[in-house]
């Protein structure tokens, strides 16, 4: 599903040159849950950045479902993130001033859907997420977890294969974290590849595979120890 | 989508009402300020007689002084003698011709409690009608032989018409103005010609004249002239007959020719004539007949003055400093949506569906620009109204041609500010602002 291979990314100024991701190298298979931990500033974010196609690197190579996504250009790279990548975000990131209904359809609008398939994918995505009676509140209305669940919508609506989830949970209390990891387990139960970054040692658990991150390259971790002391540094 | 963008745009200008309002402000204002002497400037440059201004003719004869330049060193004099005149309209091959001028006489209404008032008199000929094609609303102009004979008749404009007669069919009935009863042969219509291109030395933005009648009998009653009388040498005596002698000028001479061979055979004895006139010792300067056409005419006289121009630039500079504000304010708006425009990158939007999105909404920012620059401009046309009274009254009109100008201007002049802090939107890296959302 996700193939990345030697890849590498510097950020350069005129006088600091940082290496976020150093010969970095990942496969993820479809249908896997991989949790990805790390230190802080070990290069999670510029990781999901460069699997989600919002940022390009600097060398290497990088397969997303089959297709060598290295040097797309801007339209194909929009056009592999609406049918292919689902976002979820820490802070939900739904735009204010739209409705959740609107919010929801905002993917399937670039997608060029007619307005009945719109509603429709909305409607069964609002009603995954158990949203389905709120589709004219706006997001200032709604509480955290609802918001997130929200955003689960959107990212679900385009059917997408891969779902990229940047610490889920961050902003939740934990009876609302442990629901939305609930919603996102189901995801992957039936059939979509996800990939998560978190700090909680609890909530990785939660994936098939964990993957740890440090300054810029990467281990797969076996077992809870291993987990355990990754996490812990 | 456009529907999308309009809807995205309008929650985007509801969402920041201040903000939203600055740049319809300015936009607004500069448009305002822009028509306002756009619409000077139309209505003075406007070809008043479309169908037939490439069949009218000015004419003018360089009678003036050898030691004196006359107009602006080279141009004949505007207008032409009294002697000239009459042989032009003797003479001249011509499918018609008019030599016309200014009078104000006293009218004394019929009824003993109403008061005698001036009226506004153009003295002409029978052509004058056929030539300028003014709308009638009763009757005509009166015939050649009225003119021959100096037949005392009257075509009275529609407001002296409703002053005397009620606005009723009055022709035939007569007026009496300066001691004499007037037969009237015609009513016109309402009649606004700007700019009034058959007397634009006498004012080319003023009224259309009351009433007209015939040349001949105003010469020959000695009505009191009340146009412009230029002399560059005293007549040789004194009386009506010296000064109809003299080489002052003080009549616009107008012919109507259909084809080039027409005005070649004019032109060619118009200069026959001054050639006679030389070898009596007349027209001592070189030989410089001019023949203009109704818009080269307007054009020869820069009825558009240079400080109208001026006026008009200058509002132009006020338009682009406005812009400039809207610019500022619309890059100020759009990164302020960064959070929005990363969110859309991440969900599949290409720059190029921001960009429509943003132009859009620079649109709609136009389009309100525009309604308030057609407000302001109908506010400030009626300011010069104001300041100067009648003097303006026919330039300050807003016909649907400049509002539709207003807003297609607005709209685009909206959509050139809004290019650059649209570029900037869609640069936006998301990456960089998803996180911090």
């Amino acid at each position: 599903m996700l193939s990345m291979q030697n890849i590498s990314m510097v950020y350069r100024t005129d006088t600091v040159e940082t290496h976020a991701l150093r010969e970095f190298s990942l496969e993820v298979a479809e249908g896997e849950f991989v949790a990805v931990t790390g230190p802080s500033g070990s290069g999670k974010t510029t990781f999901l950045n460069i699997a989600g196609l919002l940022e390009k690197f600097t060398s290497g190579r990088y397969v997303l479902d089959g297709k060598d996504v290295s040097a797309l250009s801007d339209a194909q790279t929009s056009r592999v993130r609406n049918e292919k990548i689902g976002f979820i975000f820490q802070g939900f990131n739904l735009i204010p001033d739209l409705n959740v209904f609107d919010n929801v359809d905002v993917p399937l609008r670039y997608r060029g859907f007619n307005s009945a398939e719109r509603k429709r994918r909305i409607e069964k995505t609002l009603d995954m997420v158990g949203l389905a009676s709120r589709p004219k509140h706006l997001p200032s209305q709604l509480s955290g977890g609802q918001q997130q669940r929200v955003a689960i919508a959107r990212a679900l609506a385009g059917e997408p294969r891969f779902l990229l989830a940047d610490e889920p949970t961050g902003n939740l209390d934990s009876a609302m974290a442990l629901s939305i990891m609930e919603l996102i387990k189901n995801i992957n139960d039936s059939g979509t590849t996800i990939i998560m970054v978190t700090h909680d040692p609890a909530l990785s658990k939660l994936a098939g595979r964990n993957v740890h991150i440090r300054d810029g390259q990467v281990s797969d971790l076996d077992t809870d120890v291993q987990l355990a002391e990754a996490i812990n540094g | 989508m456009f529907n999308y963008y309009l809807k995205l745009g309008w929650l985007s200008l509801r969402n920041n009402p201040m903000l939203s309002l600055l740049m319809v402000a300015a936009i607004g204002v500069g448009i305002g300020a822009f028509m306002t002497i756009l619409t000077v400037n139309y209505t003075m440059s406007g070809n008043p007689i479309p169908q037939k201004s490439d069949q009218l003719f000015h004419v003018q004869l360089d009678s003036w002084d050898a030691n004196d330049p006359g107009d602006d060193g080279f141009e004949p004099p505007d207008q032409v003698t009294y002697r000239d005149s009459m042989a032009l309209m003797r003479g001249a091959p011509a499918l018609r011709k008019i030599v016309s001028n200014r009078s104000a006489l006293v009218l004394e209404p019929e009824g003993e409690e109403e008061m005698p008032f001036t009226v506004d008199v153009r003295n002409t000929w029978a052509d004058f009608f056929p030539m300028f094609e003014p709308p009638f609303l009763y009757g005509g102009g009166w015939d050649d032989a009225a003119d021959q004979n100096s037949e005392p008749v009257v075509v009275l404009g529609r407001e002296l018409n409703e002053q005397v007669f009620g606005g009723g069919d009055s022709v035939g009935r007569t007026v009496r103005m300066n001691g004499m009863d007037f037969r009237v042969v015609g009513v016109l219509d309402e009649w606004l010609l700007v700019p009034k291109f058959y007397d634009v030395t006498n004012g080319p933005f003023a009224e259309t004249e009351e009433a007209f009648i015939p040349f001949n009998l105003a010469i020959q009653q000695e009505f009191p002239r009340s146009g412009n009388t230029n002399c560059w040498k005293a007549p040789e005596g004194d009386g009506m007959e010296a000064f109809r002698n003299s080489e002052c000028v003080w009549m616009q001479y107008w012919v109507e020719l259909e084809s080039a061979a027409q005005k070649a055979e004019f032109t060619n004895w118009l200069d026959a004539y001054v050639m006679d006139q030389k070898a009596l010792g007349r027209f001592p300067r070189p030989l410089n007949n001019q023949v203009l056409d109704v818009v080269q005419w307007l054009e020869n006289q820069q009825v558009v003055d240079d400080d109208a121009q001026l006026m008009l630039g200058l509002s132009f500079l006020f338009l682009l400093v406005c812009l400039l504000n809207t610019i500022g304010l619309l890059l100020a708006k759009f990164m302020k949506k960064s959070g929005d425009i990363s969110v859309r990158r991440a969900l599949g939007a290409r720059r190029s569906d921001l960009f429509k999105q943003h132009m859009v909404e620079a649109g709609l920012i136009g389009l309100a620009g525009g309604i308030l620059g057609l407000g302001l401009t109908w506010l400030g046309l009626e300011g010069i109204k104001v300041l100067f009274g009648d003097l303006v009254n026919n330039l300050t009109s807003f016909d649907w041609v400049m509002m539709l100008t207003a807003i297609v201007m607005a709209i685009l002049a909206a959509l050139v500010a809004g290019l650059y802090p649209t570029w900037r939107a869609t640069q936006i890296m998301p990456a960089s602002q998803l996180k911090a959302q």
